[in-house]
């Protein structure tokens, strides 16, 4: 089993990243997406935390949600890959659920 | 019109897991989602309802809104039982974070901790967020 957690909001004005790290099992993954990217930018105070989570989880960031937010692929974190929408359908059907984590 | 696989002709049962992350009056969520699972269960669908971070504040004891005139459904969730959804889950880290005991809680819970939490939620079909 899989779960496919959802992130989108800041992670500075709450804590969805922290609760999803939290409850987020071995093999599942976050996908950060809105207000949600900030938490995958490098160079943050939250960058101890993705990369200590990063050996159990997988990271995604959608593209698009960077782009319009003025941050470039190159500034998110090396554990962060970063998605298209067509690659945010293909991570929702290869986990089991997901979970929107608001 | 296709007709309905034998298999199916009880309906079809999914395990829903309900996550409650807000307090309950300050927005409308926890009234919501209290309303949503009520729907599920009148569908005989597997009803679980967790609470954690500041939705563990949904189940005090001793709420009165009688002086902010709105509902409240607090009360309503000691009626849950009624409707077959006995399973509720807090917690543990967002009680203690908030110094609530289990005696300060007005329905009978499973407190779990948030790893117990993550492996649940891995048993559901549908999870839905409020």
């Amino acid at each position: 089993m899989s779960i496919l957690h959802t992130v989108n909001k800041s992670p500075f004005e709450k804590n969805s990243l922290e609760t999803c790290l939290r409850i987020a099992m071995e093999g599942s993954s976050v996908l950060f997406i809105e207000d949600g990217v900030y938490g995958a930018v490098d160079g943050t105070s939250l960058n101890g935390k993705l990369s200590d989570a990063g050996n159990r989880l997988k990271f995604y960031a959608l593209g698009p949600d960077l782009k319009a937010r003025g941050l470039s692929e190159n500034s998110v974190m090396n554990c962060v890959e970063v998605v298209d929408y067509d690659g945010f359908v293909d991570l929702v059907v290869r986990h089991d659920a997901t979970y929107a984590c608001l | 019109m296709e007709e309905i696989p034998e298999e199916y002709e009880g309906g079809i049962v999914k395990k829903f897991m309900y996550v409650n992350r807000r307090a309950p009056h300050g927005t409308i969520y926890a009234q919501e989602s209290l309303e949503v699972v009520l729907v599920g269960a009148a569908f005989d669908q597997e009803v679980s309802i967790v609470f954690m971070d500041d939705g563990v504040y949904q189940i005090l004891k001793d709420q009165d809104t009688s002086a902010i005139g709105t509902k409240n459904f607090s009360k309503t969730f000691r009626a849950l039982e009624m409707y077959d959804v006995e399973k509720l889950y807090v917690e543990r880290e967002s009680m203690q974070a908030r110094g609530i005991s289990e005696d300060d809680l007005n329905v009978p819970v499973e407190v779990i901790t948030s790893e117990e939490i993550g492996r649940l939620m891995e048993q559901h079909d549908v999870i839905l967020s409020f």
